[in-house]
This record gives C-alpha cells, structure tokens and sequence, in this order.
C-alpha cells in the first residue's frame, strides 16, 4: 500500500486514538503529579441522632480559596510515584539497611502493596501466556484434523469461554469451588480434608485464577491459530510426508515456521491483556490473597470513600511503563526481522 | 448533654408518642427530583413514601449497593446528577469533605414540620442532614442449639467464642460463628467495631496522626483471629449477603450482622425451622469493657449542592414528607429502626435498642476516617492468613494510611 493511501486509510482510527487514548493518557500523566492541596481542618460541634461531639471537619471557605487558585492541586513531582504505597524507595532502602538476610528483605519488599500487586501480576502473565499459546496451538492442531463435518460446533464449543463474559466467567467458577460448591465439596472429599478450601488459601487462589486465566484467553489463540493454519502450503507438507516427515518434523519445521508471525502477535496481545488482569480478582472476590496493579488502580478509584486522584494515575502511568518494558523484546525483534526484510 | 440526648433517642425508640403531627406538605409544583440511594428494604420504603408526595414534580431514583462509588463523582458535575443523596455516618463524609451538600437550615424551618430535632444532623450548628434510621451490628442466635448444648445467651465476645467452640465440640457444626469478613470494606468494618470495643481510638487527639498500632489494636486482631478460626474457611470472600445464605442453610449458630438484614432473615423465605429459632440479641462486649463492640449508625438524606434551588425545594419537600411520615413507620415497623415520631419498636428491632442502651458509640465522623478504614480493609488480610504478626500488619495499615493521607493533604 502506498503510504499516502495509508494514511488516509488510518486518519480516523488515528485521529479516535489521539483523541480516546493518547489525550486520556497524557492527562493521567499529569495527574500523577499532584497531590491534594493541605486540608484546612476545623473543629466543631456535630451532632447526631445518638449525641453531639466536638470533632474536625474540613474548612470549606479556606479550602475552596485554595482551590480555586490552583485546581490541579498541590504540585508534588514523583512524591506520589514514590511513597509507601508505590515504588516505596525510602523504605525498600530502610529494609535494606535494617534487615539480616536477604530472604527477610525480600519477605518486606514484597509485603509492600505495589510490590505484591506486581509479584501477582508478573507470575498470572508468566504462567497464563505460554499456556494459552501452548493450549491454543494444540487445540487448533486437532481441530484442524478432524473431519469437517464436525468441525462447526465443535469450533464453537471451543471458543465459548471467550464469549462468556469474564465476570460472569469467574463467577460461576467462584461457585464451583465454594466449599459447598460441586468442585470444592469432591476436592475435600478426595483430599479427605473438611477444611479445604480454595479460597482460602493464598497458593490455591493463584492457581485457581491462572487457570481461569488460561482457560478463558485460549479461544482467542486459538482462533487465531486455527486461522493461520488455513494458509499453510500443502505442497510442502505433501512432500514432508513422502521425505518421511513425522508429524511433529512436520510441526515443527514446515507449520510452525510458516505461522510465526501470527505466533508473535497473538503473544502480544496476550501479554498485554494479562498484564492487566482485573475481573477474575472481582470474580473470585480474592482481593484477601491476589492484588493486580489493575486492581490496586480500582482500589484508589472507587474501595476508599475519598477518591485517589494522584495514586491511581501514578500506578496507571507504571502499568503502561510495565507493558511497554514487557513488551520490548518481542517488538524489537519484530523491527529488526522487519528492517531485514526490507 | 450526651445524657438527655441518649434519653431523648430512647423515648423516641422505645415509646410511641402520641400527638398531633402535620404531615409535611404535599402541594409540590414543579422541579425535579432525583435521589441516589444505597439499596435495601427500608430505603426503597422510604423512598417510595416520598414518591407518593412527588406532585407535578419530575421523581426519579437510583437504588444501587455500588452508591459509593457513585456519589462523589455524580454530585461534583454541576448541574449535578442527583438532587438528594441517601447517606449515613461515614458516606456523608466525602460529601463534606469536597463541599457537596448544602445546609438544610432554611427548608426544615419552612418545610420540616413533623420531623424531630433529634432527627437532624447538625454540624458546626448548621442542619447538613435528615436522618430517619438508626442501624447497628449485633449479635443474632440459635436459639434451639443453644437450648441443646445448655449454651447461655452470649454478652461477650469471649462468650461468643466458648459457645462456639463447644458447638464445633459437640459436633453440630463445623463453622458455628459467622460474620462479614471479606477482605476490603466490610472486614475494615469488623476491626473498627471490635477496635471501639476494646476501648481503642483511631488517631492521636486532635491530628490525623494514626494510633491504632498499640496493645488495643492487637488485641482486636487477635479476637478477630479466633473467630474467623471459628466460620466457614472462605471468610475472606462473604459478605453480609453470603453469611445471610449460611445462616438460612443453617451452618451457623452465631452470627455478627446489620440489623437492617433481620427483616429478610425472620422472613417466610427459607426453612421456617430456623426463621423460628432465629432470635436477635444485642451486640457483644469484649475484654471486659462495658460499651459494645460495635457502632451506630444513621441513614438520612442530604440534598446536593450543585443542584437548583427550585430542585432542591421540591426534592426536600418530597423527602421531608417520608422523614415524618406515621403511616410509613407504622407500615413497616418491621424493616428498620426508624427514628421518625411514632415508631413502635417490634422484635426486629431488639438488636439497635439495645445498643442504644449500652451506649454505644457512632462511627467516627472524621474526614480521614474513609482513609483509615480503606487501609483497614486490605492490610490486616495477611494477619488473618496467619502470614504476619500483629505488630507488623497494624504497622502496615499505619504506614499504608499516611501515604494516602499525606496525597490527600492531611498529613
């Protein structure tokens, strides 16, 4: 395509995705700089349907005086990137500094909830994608061999669990494996433990939340996959079969080769999504054992009843930084075969 | 002061009062009105009863358990969305924080007859809100296990862990004891109740410097701990619709919850066998203190700044007139502790009087309280998991509150 029909072609995706994303973003961006203004407090006398007391309140004359002035609010640089409930840099030195082994530092790093949310995240993303291109590919693969009169529903079947919405997803499965539910009540009785419990336990939930996360994301590679099969070249692999290919040579050096790209593009787009988990934690109502940065920015947004501004854009702005450092290999290796290409 | 007033709020709850009372008018002409309230039976009574007064006037409401998430962003847009919020103790806090309500002074003088003055929320001598309920946690019971096992009525929460575990003893049950711990608010609402119970205060007088990480505050964690080792192992995950469920399927015999659930648990939903064995009794003490592990609350209604007087009118007139209104109380005596003039307290109601009774406190109105509640609900998760000591996680919420506190300005 020439590049002037390009560009045509992509003005108004473009000019949507300035408009949606890029402004939002940079926005965030300038959010997480500022903190709220100092509160000006008060005391007063509240009463009560149960008695009056003497307590503070917020002094609204002097607090809407500052605001007014400056309504972005009190600029605060990296102050919210950096505190406690973020990157945590003064105390993560102070472990260092206090604590003995490097196990307990690692025990005080990763009680920090920046730290547990980005643990949690980077091990759903590192179990979750190479199984749903793993699984995906299998499942194609077979799908691919039987016969086609079968093929319509069983292709349909297989991609039901992208269809049903995630949160209602998790939620049926959440009900499976309530101690009472039919999943949880035979893991007890095979375990022969009454005290079993899946949600409970903190390894347990993990597992239980990958493996939703694989089940619910294979569909997607795999229709992709299933896709690309359909463009494999059958001379090859009719000569593979003649050379005396087995069917895995044939896999590995004829299939797989052939739909590497798509390969990298599916992984993308995995990575990214699972770097983003948020509804299964809603789902499972596990936010006890397993936070996601996604669900620390929810968290700051709506579970406090004051509104995190500074927080939740702070932790956005990291989340974006997470996927793009996640994403750099795979993109620049996708640049150089493209440059070699060329 | 505090003496009358606890008395003016049991005759209001205990007697009823008899008297002439004028309903509020209803003669509404124009305006619109829009409430956002949270979602449960006595509110969508109240509601409706305000409804019925609407006039010519445009009446919309909002009924959701997501309303706080709603409320501060709906009220900031001028015009703002809604003309009235339904809000209690803690939620109208942000409302105060960011300026949204306005003073009520003027249309209650004009507008409020029949509602009492003990019904009004009045801060810095200014009225902000109406309130017409009062809800607590308190304890709720077996009666019929209890009877078996030759279990008294618990009054402690020491009392409430030996009944348990001699009912787990007895082989009855396997999770006796039940109450909203799942992680975030509701849990963060548990250690607040038993916090206060134990004596405890949330910040060093006068500042919103915190100071919960002290011998109270591990004590709270530890009876916190024993009872969850006493319900149902996914804890972490019920809220008070789920130990609703339990209860209803008769796993549990002992049970922390709202009173306003009672109405939907002596309902004629369910085995009738456990609705007639369910009795209420009043909230726990623990370590010895003599105020009850538990705080008050008040539902009322505030009117939205952002919002035209004309709207603000109407929607007061509306609502003024379900904030007074006999008939309403008389109706459903069954759905809340209704503190508007003639309420006749029944059997649903044992748990709020007899928290009134024993002085309990209301939750902390402080701006910040939202704050420390949010670090409440997240941080001592762990401890409960048996993954760190007490001492580190009340540290944790402290450090996990002032970060947030020093973003919002407090600190």
């Amino acid at each position: 395509m020439p590049n002037k029909t390009f560009f045509w072609f992509f003005l108004p995706t473009g000019l949507a995705m300035i408009l949606f994303i890029g402004l939002p973003i940079i926005s965030t961006g300038i959010q997480s700089f500022y903190a709220q203004h100092d509160q000006v407090v008060k005391e007063v006398k509240k009463c009560d349907p149960f008695g009056c007391t003497v307590s503070i309140v917020v002094d609204q004359e002097k607090t809407s005086k500052i605001r007014d002035e400056k309504p972005l609010g009190k600029f605060n640089g990296f102050g919210t990137y950096i505190d406690r409930n973020h990157l945590a840099v003064e105390e993560i030195g102070k472990f260092w500094n206090e604590t003995n082994s490097f196990g307990e530092f690692v025990d005080q790093v990763t009680n920090l909830p920046f730290y547990k949310a980005l643990i949690f995240t980077l091990t759903y993303c590192l179990f979750v994608t190479p199984n749903v291109l793993l699984l995906g590919f299998i499942i194609a693969l077979s799908l691919n061999a039987v016969t086609r009169r079968i093929r319509g529903p069983l292709i349909f079947g297989t991609i039901l669990p992208m269809i049903v919405t995630p949160l209602v997803g998790s939620l049926v499965l959440f009900w499976m494996i309530d101690a009472e539910g039919i999943i949880g009540a035979n893991l007890q009785m095979l375990m022969d433990d009454p005290y079993l419990s899946l949600k409970s336990s903190k390894t347990l939930t993990w597992i239980t939340i990958i493996i939703y996360g694989i089940w619910h994301h294979s569909p997607f590679a795999f229709v992709v996959f299933y896709a690309a099969l359909q463009t494999v070249p059958q001379e090859p692999v009719e000569a593979a079969i003649i050379d005396g290919a087995s069917r895995w040579q044939r896999v590995r050096h004829i299939v797989l080769p052939h739909i590497y790209p798509v390969v990298t593009f599916v992984a993308l787009i995995s990575l990214m999504d699972n770097f983003r988990v948020f509804e299964p934690i809603i789902g499972f109502s596990a936010e006890g054992s397993a936070q996601s940065l996604s669900w620390l920015i929810y968290d700051n947004l709506v579970n406090e009843e004051v509104i995190l501004f500074g927080s939740a854009a702070a932790t956005s702005m990291m989340t974006i930084v997470g996927i793009a450092i996640l994403l750099a290999p795979v993109l620049i290796r996708t640049w150089k075969e493209f440059r070699t290409a060329r | 002061m505090r003496e009358t007033n606890m008395k003016k709020i049991l005759i209001s709850l205990l007697f009823l009062l008899f008297g002439t009372s004028t309903y509020a008018d209803c003669n509404i002409k124009s305006g619109s009105i829009n409430i956002l309230a949270n979602d449960f039976p006595a509110l969508r009574t109240f509601v409706e009863t305000a409804k019925g007064c609407k006039g010519s006037a445009d009446f919309k409401v909002t009924h959701s358990s997501e309303h706080n998430k709603i409320a501060v962003p709906a009220l900031t847009a001028n015009p703002s969305e809604f003309s009235a919020r339904i809000a209690a103790n803690s939620s109208i806090v942000p409302l105060m924080n960011q300026d949204l309500i306005r003073p009520l002074d003027d249309l209650v003088n004009k507008y409020g007859k029949g509602i009492q003055d003990s019904q009004l929320i009045t801060i810095d001598g200014k009225i902000m809100a109406v309130a017409f309920m009062a809800n607590t946690q308190h304890l709720y019971y077996r009666e019929d296990v209890l009877k078996e096992l030759g279990i008294a009525i618990p009054k402690t929460y020491e009392e409430v862990v030996a009944a348990s575990e001699k009912i787990r003893a007895s082989g009855k049950m396997q999770y006796p004891y039940a109450a909203a711990y799942k992680a975030g608010w509701n849990l963060a609402e548990e250690f607040v109740n038993m916090y206060i119970g134990h004596g405890g205060e949330f910040f060093k007088s006068g500042s919103a410097q915190p100071s919960i990480n002290n011998a109270k505050g591990v004590a709270t964690l530890n009876m916190l701990k024993k009872l969850a080792g006493l319900s149902n192992p996914d804890y972490l995950t019920h809220d008070s619709e789920a130990i609703k469920v339990e209860w209803e399927s008769g796993n549990v015999a002992l049970m922390t919850l709202w009173a306003s659930r009672s109405g939907t648990l002596l309902d004629d939903d369910g085995d009738a066998k456990i609705t007639a064995a369910t009795k209420l009794t009043g909230p726990a003490t623990v370590a010895g203190g003599n105020i009850p592990a538990a705080t008050l609350w008040w539902d009322g209604f505030t009117l939205a700044k952002n919002r035209s007087d004309a709207d603000a009118e109407a929607t007061f007139r509306a609502l003024a007139h379900a904030a007074a209104n006999k008939k309403m109380v008389a109706d459903a005596a069954d759905q809340a502790v209704w503190l508007i003039e003639g309420f006749k307290p029944g059997p649903k109601s044992i748990g709020v009087i007899e928290a009134v009774k024993m002085k309990a406190k209301p939750y902390p109105m402080l701006p910040q309280m939202g704050l420390m509640h949010g670090a409440l609900g997240s941080e001592i998760v762990e401890f409960l998991q048996g993954k760190e000591s007490a001492e580190q996680a009340l540290k944790d919420v402290e450090a996990a509150y002032m970060s947030k506190a020093k973003e919002q300005g407090f600190l």
